[in-house]
């Protein structure tokens, strides 16, 4: 099975191809949909299959790499298109394929009667191909190539209706914004990729961590790399300053904002950071900046779902939020507690997706919580399981979220910052807070849609992937039971990922010694203050919103701040999109290229012709007048001759 | 009786003289081009006169020379200032100007 | 040995086609466009068994051929390929049937002549890249000049004069003082060696010994000419009015093989005959070329014209090439050659499809489309690649050379700063602003205009020209190896000759 890891990679392509080039042909939806889906289902059956092998394998031997081809080889730099099958690797492939599988299937629900639906599944397919090789390369090359194509695939589905609007643009610029915005990053992760391969003389994972790890190499070349690369991991997930593509990414279809903008491609910043721990424990500076980033992003844009009226708009400013998280995780050190992060937010917020979606679809795309209340009676399944998800993001024991959280705020407790940790703790009542006022104003309260509309429940092609997923938000925390309650088998998710990270974690300084009591103590705190937040939010949205009206009066700056997303995309439009554009069209091409470089050379030719112009008048077109000259000419000539022999 | 050869000499300059002054002053394009051939045959004259003179033939050679391609460049000539006419209806060589800018 | 004949087979046969093609009666259209295609696509085989011929384990020169010419002069019939110049030729012998086949019908008047000056500037252009020999590649360097001007001045755009008068001035300008250089370097030569000579390889020999001032000027007169015809930043003015005004097949030629003379002159003449002064000069002309890079990418993006956006953007990716060759490092080199395949690829399926686009709406201006994918989706489909191979998207072509480019600059040691590559790498980000943004204009949004309504998606025959394309496009993506490979000695032989031993000692 690991040696077939391939086909991961290869069945999905086959499945773009096929659906790509034949899928406005075919107009059945079962096939194309079938084919889509089933491309991936097997997939996700290969990477169980591997994930099994590797378990049964002994603990130091569970790295395969499978070699394909080499792709780019001159001078020193040899890649292979070469996948690595790993702890990390598998756990992502599982994510990935599995969430994958699940929305591929609601999607021939959710798509059903687009005009684009074999387009769409051709794209799906398609990125799951590239997030296949983002996971699974093992080299950065194969990374990046994987990076890129998520990037592209990104911008195709959020484009993917481009002749609609949206909100005060089109789709097709959100996307633009989109793919721009992740080429800033890039941008820093090439840099990051050409320092690696100047310093370490390879691009492999392996050599390069081995080298990182052994050889002895000056602090700030560690801290130049891991800068550079958390600047490409800033455009990908979404973090300060570089996150305002995310919340526009919501342009696309729904299912593309749970598969790709909440479950998958975001988190790739964090697999990559994940993966080159060894190389951020060794610029401890820069790891400090990492967690500062995701400190500021997760209660920045916490604070921003607060007052969002788009359902899709709520979920996305909560998916940077949580994405905070898992960097402020990475930064304190905690790589196993991020990636944890990464699996359950992928169950509950994939799940909060395609239940928006659900609720979107029964409603006739309107997407105004405003509009909508007492949607539970209309559609039960999509309500209970998005409630489930809910609480999972909350982190309300047992379900997954609250595992995950709590290990973060731990780590960052452990870790000696203090700030850290009350900065996580009042992200985690915002975001009890933010994500029980959607559940309120959509499900609950009086109904404020008109008549016009009919809400109704989803088909079971969506309702049963909604079903997997609220159980797997449920239990999916269970293999990362943490250490005081799991007794001596210890954290098994940390357990399982612990060989990846050692050398990391060998490097920082470990954690000041903690009695499990704290740990139980600032649990509960936080505990008690999500499960107020959360009543709070159901007493304003259900019964009596007068307190909100009052604080958003009273606060009147502060709200429209909060609604206005603080204004970064007008700050950023003003300072550096309109100067880049107009900068370039005036100065650059009207000025410098036509006025100085073409004027200057046509000046040349223009004070050519004037010369020219001025000397042509000898040219009398009198034959006789030429005659003359030539005879004067010949007699000048004679007598110059005549006088100086 | 022996002619010097400065007469000969004189003669020949008199006659490319005459044909300068044709070329350069006359009007219409006939005559320049007989002042044209006279100044050949002036130039004819003295290669004569010094082939005499010396002793020698190759002067004398020239001047065949000297004539086929006045004989050539009047068929040219002469067909040119046809077309010309042909074309303008004068022979003023003031009105044809089209070499003229 | 056939073998040795080979190449100047490969040369004979747009020339001859070229004279049989006279003998064509001027109304018999059809047959002289499936006669011009049957002479190009012959010239593709023969490049074909020439590339089966060039062992590319093996450096130097290959399948050579030499005729004493000018035998006093020491100046001869030589020719020959090595690894750079065999991909070029490939290059030059793909494209050329390809541009031939997409204007059937857009170039209906005059299509004899059409023809023929094309197939005259095939041979220019491969007489460019086999020539062994400075006096034959001058010749052949000059002579391409010619059916380019006419292609422009006949076949163009309402600026056509303007457009073909200021290219051939401009390439024309540079290349007086590279014959003065060549004369000059001939003259030299009959010092050392007891001869006259203009022979390349007999050259290289004797560069070394050239002293340092004088390298410095010769550089600069050879580079100069290749600079202009790159273009290098200042001097790329030209580049978008010959662009804009060309038909589409002229732009094809023009970007994808014309442009690759400069880079490849740079690299066959610049870097090895005058080694130390392409050492001294690197600094200053990989700084012109990063200028190109973000200048060319910014200008671009603020174009109302699709084929001028093209064409800056031309600017920018030719950047890219000459930041590669100068930095002088084998990965930058090798990245650079296939770059330069990889411009000619992806620019001239881009030059293809506006002209697709402009041969139904005769426009060419951005404002004038918007919403089109939905009525052209197998266009918008190609347009798409296109534009992603040249953003520089991995696991197409144009990611494989940048990279390549990119890494070598960083690790350059003429170029020992960051700086370098630091800027230059800032060009994927623009390149994606202005082609997604052209993207967006076209085929985003409503429809605007009505006409654009009736467009009708691809024909047969051009989706044809540009699956040919694409086939390449993507291989380059995926195993550049193939192409890799070819160059590998030959990119290394350069570099080897740049810093030879020799040359540090005699400075």
């Amino acid at each position: 099975m690991v040696q077939l890891i391939y086909l991961t990679t290869l069945l999905p392509l086959l499945g773009f191809l096929f659906n790509g080039l034949f899928g406005s042909k075919i107009k059945n939806e079962k096939i194309i949909g079938i084919i889509g889906s089933s491309t991936i289902g097997i997939s996700f059956l290969i990477v169980v299959g591997a994930f099994f092998q590797t378990l049964s394998m002994p603990v130091d031997q569970r790295q395969t790499i499978v070699n394909l081809f080499t792709w780019i080889k001159v001078g020193n730099l040899d890649v292979n298109v070469s996948y690595q099958v790993d702890q990390l690797s598998l756990l992502m492939g599982l994510i990935v394929t599995g969430v994958g599988f699940i929305i591929h299937v609601y999607s021939i629900g959710y798509m059903h009667g687009d005009k684009g639906f074999g387009r769409f599944f051709a794209y799906l397919n398609l990125f799951i191909f590239a997030m296949m090789n983002l996971v699974l390369g093992s080299n950065f090359l194969l990374l990046f190539l994987g990076w890129e194509g998520v990037g592209l695939c990104s911008y195709l589905l959020i484009g993917f209706w481009y002749d609609r609007k949206f909100e005060k643009s089109t789709t097709s610029d959100a996307a633009k914004k989109a793919f721009i915005v992740n080429r800033i990053g890039d941008f820093g992760f090439l840099l990051g990729i050409f320092l690696i391969y100047l310093t370490f003389g390879s691009l492999n994972f392996n050599d390069v961590f081995a080298r990182a790890a052994s050889l002895n190499i000056p602090q700030y070349v560690f801290n130049f790399i891991a800068l550079f690369l958390f600047i490409g991991a800033m455009g990908k997930s979404a973090q300060i300053p570089l996150y305002i593509w995310l919340p526009d990414a919501m342009a696309g279809p729904t299912p593309v904002s749970a598969l790709i903008h909440a479950a998958t491609m975001v988190t790739a910043g964090v697999y990559m950071v994940a993966r080159c721990s060894i190389i951020y424990a060794s610029a401890p500076a820069i790891m400090e900046f990492v967690a500062i980033i995701g400190a500021l992003t997760a209660i920045f844009a916490a604070s921003i779902a607060l007052v969002q009226n788009d359902i899709k708009k709520v979920l996305a400013y909560s998916t940077v939020s949580q994405l905070g998280y898992m960097f402020l995780a990475l930064g304190v050190g905690a790589f196993s507690a991020a990636l944890f992060h990464v699996m359950t937010h992928a169950f509950f917020k994939a799940l909060l997706f395609l239940g928006a979606g659900s609720v979107i679809h029964g409603m006739h795309d309107e997407q105004n919580i405003q509009n909508y209340g007492g949607l539970k009676k209309y559609m039960p399944k999509t309500y209970v399981t998005f409630l489930i998800a809910s609480l999972a993001i909350a982190g309300i024991p047992p379900l997954s979220g609250f595992f995950s959280k709590d290990e973060i705020l731990w780590s960052s407790y452990a870790d000696g910052n203090i700030i850290y940790w009350l900065i996580g703790v009042v992200t985690a009542l915002l975001t009890a807070f933010y994500m029980f006022r959607l559940v309120s104003l959509t499900f609950d309260g009086k109904e404020r849609f008109g008549h016009d509309k009919h809400p109704h429940e989803s088909p079971a092609v969506m309702t049963i992937p909604l079903i997997i997923l609220a159980v797997l938000a449920a239990v999916g925390g269970f293999i990362g039971i943490p250490e005081i309650f799991s007794g001596e088998h210890g954290n098994q998710f940390d357990n399982w990922l612990e060989p990846i990270f050692q050398p990391a974690q060998a490097k920082i300084a470990m954690f000041g010694v903690h009695s499990s009591l704290e740990e139980i103590v600032l649990m509960v705190v936080t505990l008690v203050g999500v499960i107020g937040s959360i009543y709070a939010a159901r007493y304003i949205y259900i019964k009596n919103i007068k307190p909100a009206e009052k604080l958003s009066k009273r606060f009147n700056g502060v709200y429209n701040l909060l609604l206005n997303k603080y204004y970064v995309d007008e700050i950023y439009d003003a300072s550096v999109v309109t100067p880049i554009v107009k900068g370039s069209e005036i100065v650059l091409w009207k000025f410098a290229d036509i006025k100085i470089i073409d004027g200057l050379i046509n000046g040349v030719a223009n004070l050519i012709e004037k010369i020219s112009g001025s000397i042509r008048k000898i040219q009398t077109g009198v034959a006789q007048f030429y005659a003359l000259i030539m005879m004067l000419g010949i007699v000048a000539a004679l007598f110059w001759i005549i006088l100086s022999l | 009786m022996n002619i010097p050869i400065e007469y000969y000499l004189i003669l020949s300059g008199f006659m490319f003289l005459v044909g300068v002054a044709g070329v350069l002053t006359r009007r219409n394009a006939i005559i320049v081009f007989m002042s044209i051939e006279l100044m050949l045959n002036s130039a004819n004259l003295s290669l004569v006169t010094f082939s005499s003179y010396m002793g020698n033939s190759t002067g004398q050679l020239f001047v065949f020379f000297v004539m086929t391609v006045a004989a050539a460049e009047a068929a040219v000539g002469l067909a040119i200032i046809l077309a010309m006419f042909r074309n303008k209806l004068t022979l003023n060589i003031d009105d044809i100007n089209i070499l003229k800018w | 040995m056939i073998n040795n004949y080979l190449i100047t087979f490969l040369l004979a046969v747009p020339l001859v086609g070229a004279l049989l093609l006279l003998l064509i009666k001027k109304d018999k259209e059809n047959l002289v466009r499936y006669f011009g295609l049957f002479v190009s696509t012959l010239a593709f085989i023969i490049s074909i068994i020439i590339y089966a011929g060039y062992d590319s384990s093996k450096g130097g020169f290959q399948l050579v051929e030499k005729q004493m010419w000018i035998s006093n002069l020491h100046i001869s019939y030589n020719v020959g390929v090595d690894g750079i110049s065999l991909l070029l030729v490939l290059l030059t012998t793909f494209l050329t049937p390809l541009t031939l086949l997409s204007s059937w019908k857009s170039i209906n008047k005059k299509v004899k002549e059409f023809t023929f000056f094309m197939l005259l500037l095939e041979l220019g252009m491969l007489g460019v890249f086999v020539s062994l020999d400075l006096f034959l590649f001058y010749i052949f360097w000059e002579a391409m000049l010619i059916p380019m001007y006419f292609i422009i001045g006949i076949w163009g755009g309402p600026r056509r004069i303007y457009a073909s008068i200021k290219f051939f001035l401009f390439t024309m300008f540079g290349s007086l003082l590279m014959l003065v250089a060549i004369v000059w370097l001939a003259v030299y030569a009959s010092g050392t060696l007891g001869h006259f000579t203009t022979n390349l390889v007999e050259l290289y020999s004797i560069a070394p010994t050239i002293p340092y001032g004088i390298q410095l000027w010769m550089f600069l007169a050879f580079a100069l000419s290749f600079a202009i015809k790159v273009p290098i930043f200042p001097l790329h003015t030209w580049l978008p009015d010959a662009h804009v005004e060309a038909p589409t097949a002229g732009s094809v030629i023009l970007a994808g093989v014309l442009l690759k003379m400069g880079t490849y002159g740079l690299l066959r003449f610049c870097l090895p005959l005058f080694p130390q002064a392409a050492i001294h000069f690197a600094p200053y002309i990989s700084t012109l070329a990063i200028i190109g890079i973000i200048y060319g990418a910014l200008v671009a993006m603020v174009q109302k014209d699709m084929k001028k956006l093209v064409a800056y953007s031309s600017v920018a990716h030719l950047g890219f090439v000459v930041l590669g060759i100068f930095a002088m490092t084998q990965e930058s080199v090798q990245g650079a050659v296939i770059q330069m395949v990889n411009h000619g690829l992806s620019t001239g399926a881009l030059f293809l499809l506006v002209g697709v686009i402009y041969d139904r709406m005769h426009t060419r201006l951005i404002s004038d489309y918007g919403g089109i994918a939905k009525i052209v989706p197998v266009f918008a489909t190609f347009f798409m690649v296109a534009s992603l191979s040249s953003i520089g998207l991995p696991g197409l072509n144009g990611f494989v050379g940048e990279f390549l480019i990119l890494l070598g600059t960083f690790k350059s040691p003429v170029l020992d700063s960051w700086w370098f590559a630091g800027f230059a790498t800032s060009g994927v980000i623009f390149a994606a602003v202005y082609l997604l943004w052209l993207y967006q204009r076209v085929f985003f949004g409503e429809v605007k205009n009505p006409k654009v309504n009736e467009l009708k998606d691809m024909n047969k025959r051009e989706i044809f020209i540009l699956s040919a394309i694409f086939v390449f496009i993507i291989w380059i993506g995926i195993y550049p190896s193939t192409f890799l490979k070819i160059s590998e000695t030959s990119t290394k032989k350069v570099i080897e000759q740049v810093f030879s031993p020799v040359n540090t000692g005699s400075k």
